[in-house]
């Protein structure tokens, strides 16, 4: 792997997140990530489904006539997206049914479509299938941080653990907080993240 | 002149290139809450001086102190209430004073946490970017502990203001830049994440000091109507022991501090109208808003929320104090003439909307005044456009008649 295809990977988790930064995605993310468990699930699923269609569509772009590529990519994202829930229903019922419609609305993500357009109909297979992993990745590391703030604090657990009531937090008088289960404290966690990000990366700052 | 004397000595110490420099904007706030600065309102020493809702000579450390003032009234009558609710309560036989005193006993550390945590935040901001630390939130700390419940667990309190001084206002720049009310965020924070201290029968009664038992519920007027106790509403009604329309407008009913008592809210209203922080356009139309929706329920009046006489709303929850000192807000409100009219009215409307039809939000008003806040930068846009539309088209006649 050289340093441009390293890029591939790192920018997406940073300077170029495609939530973040790009602001796509921003529904299923604020859905799914009440509780860490089915936020790990939704961000590995995207990240396969971003992968693998990047690299299919990768080494077919030579041959699909431009007039009808969309098609050609819808086409090779759902089989890829129903896969991915077969494989989610027969190994992880319980998340897959918490995760219900959005598996299958991994289709209409802005960032599969996206990264197929920018970057796998002109490009090599190997760079696009690790900007597919980068821009999963990018995605996923911002759902497991949600997950993780808000099934902590909305619930007190963690992966289902009764963290806070080990600790004995609520004999104290510790409550959990029910706003950040809500999917508007999502978006302002989203917004807070954002701005933590912003004002470490003057790059991201516009001129003032 | 002493202290004068002691602040001239310190001040090059907290001045560009002193000891202390990196504290200036905390020197600076405690020199101008002692003395009155030589520069005020002037727009050219720091932009940030002057808020951007600020269009008179008047500066904003006197605005803001006129609503603390106009805000005493309740703030004296909620510390009387607690300790007269907890006396009536628990069947004990105190004094005025006694009342007064375990009041103001109770309602001591919701200030005192309001005011640290908020201004505490305010400092950091203002140290941080470098600007003068705003007088916005000595108005906010005071009406944010007088929409709570008298129980509010204080750190939860804490966590609301540290909250609504962050995501509602430092986001967006500092006092005067906020489209949201900081105080109706709170409120609306703690509502959504502790609904079982922000409502329900047994949050509103303060206990005796060392009482070990089970709080006393005492509902709310709003509370016995929304949901299943509609009949034990309209039976409290018809036995007329406990809440009568008298108690209700002078405010000796469960409820939050500072919201009962719709004479100590009046008597703040004549303060803010009389030296015109307030505007009466804006609370006339709220109050329009919510006769004219309660008027309307009425004449459906399908269940027995809806019969109830559209004056009620006024008596009842936060309508009175939302309406004279929160809707009011200058920042957040519309802020052309018409625009203020549209945005009282739908404020009004929908307070008692929410009220009457949506049993889960039995503090419509709360709810309605945040919608309008959202909305109000909209109505302006409207107004605006639609007035130079007008006199485009005059203008056009115009040249017609003369050519």
């Amino acid at each position: 792997m050289n340093s441009n295809q390293k890029k591939l990977i790192t920018n997406p988790l940073g300077k170029n997140n495609p939530i973040t930064v790009q602001v796509l995605g921003i529904c299923s993310c604020l859905a799914v990530t009440a509780q860490l468990k089915p936020a790990v699930v939704m961000a590995l699923s995207v990240t396969v489904v971003v992968a693998l269609s990047n690299l299919i569509i990768s080494l077919m772009r030579k041959s699909i006539p431009p007039r009808i590529r969309i098609i050609v990519q819808l086409v090779v994202v759902s089989a890829l997206v129903i896969l991915v829930n077969q494989v989610l229903m027969a190994f992880v019922y319980d998340v897959s049914k918490q995760l219900s419609v959005y598996v299958g609305l991994i289709i209409t993500n802005c960032i599969v479509m996206g990264r197929l357009e920018a970057f796998a109909m002109t490009n090599r297979p190997w760079d696009s299938f690790l900007d597919g992993l980068g821009n999963g990745l990018g995605y996923g590391i911002i759902l497991v941080i949600l997950g993780f703030v808000r099934e902590l604090f909305g619930r007190g657990t963690l992966w289902g653990y009764p963290l806070f009531e080990k600790l004995g937090l609520y004999n104290i008088g510790y409550e959990n907080n029910g706003f950040i289960i809500m999917a508007p404290m999502a978006l302002i966690l989203v917004g807070i993240i954002i701005w933590i990000q912003r004002s470490h990366n003057k790059e991201l700052q516009e001129n003032k | 002149m002493k202290l004068r004397d002691f602040i001239d000595k310190i001040k090059p110490d907290f001045s560009k290139g002193g000891r202390f420099e990196k504290l200036s904007s905390t020197f600076e706030a405690f020199e101008s809450f002692a003395f009155t600065p030589n520069t005020v309102t002037g727009g050219k020493v720091a932009p940030s001086y002057r808020g951007s809702h600020i269009r008179d000579a008047v500066d904003l450390k006197r605005t803001i102190i006129t609503v603390v003032i106009a805000l005493l009234p309740a703030l004296l009558f909620g510390m009387w209430n607690i300790g007269h609710q907890t006396a009536s309560f628990y069947n004990l036989d105190w004094g005025f004073w006694h009342q007064f005193w375990f009041g103001f006993l109770r309602m001591l550390p919701i200030i005192v946490v309001s005011y640290v945590v908020g201004l505490f935040i305010e400092f950091l901001f203002a140290e941080i970017r470098h600007e003068q630390v705003s007088e916005g939130f000595i108005g906010t700390g005071i009406i944010i502990s007088l929409i709570v419940p008298v129980t509010v667990p204080l750190w939860q309190l804490a966590i609301a203001v540290a909250f609504a001084v962050i995501i509602g206002k430092e986001v967006f720049g500092g006092s005067g830049y906020n489209f949201l009310n900081p105080a109706l965020v709170a409120r609306a924070f703690l509502f959504f994440s502790y609904p079982s201290h922000m409502s329900g029968d047994s949050v509103w009664i303060a206990q005796p000091f060392h009482f070990t038992g089970d709080a006393i519920s005492g509902a709310t007027p709003l509370a016995l109507l929304s949901g299943n106790s509609l009949s034990s509403f309209s039976s409290s009604f018809s036995s007329s022991s406990s809440f009568s329309l008298l108690d209700m407008f002078i405010g000796t009913i469960p409820g939050s501090i500072g919201e009962t008592s719709v004479i100590a809210i009046l008597l703040g209203a004549l303060i803010l109208l009389f030296t015109g922080v307030a505007s009466w356009r804006i609370m006339l139309s709220v109050v329009i808003g919510g006769g004219l929706m309660g008027l309307l329920f009425n004449a459906i009046g399908a269940n027995e929320y809806m019969q109830l006489p559209f004056y009620y709303h006024y008596l009842m929850g936060g309508f009175a104090f939302g309406c004279v000192f929160m809707a009011t807000d200058p920042v957040t409100a519309a802020q052309t003439n018409t625009g203020k009219w549209i945005y009282g009215f739908l404020i009004g409307a929908f307070a008692v909307l929410l009220r009457v039809l949506n049993p889960a939000y039995p503090e419509g008003m709360m709810l309605a005044i945040l919608l309008m806040n959202c909305f109000a930068p909209l109505i302006d846009h409207c107004v605006v456009a639609s007035n130079r539309n007008r006199r485009k088209k005059r203008w056009a006649t115009a040249e017609r008649r003369i050519a």
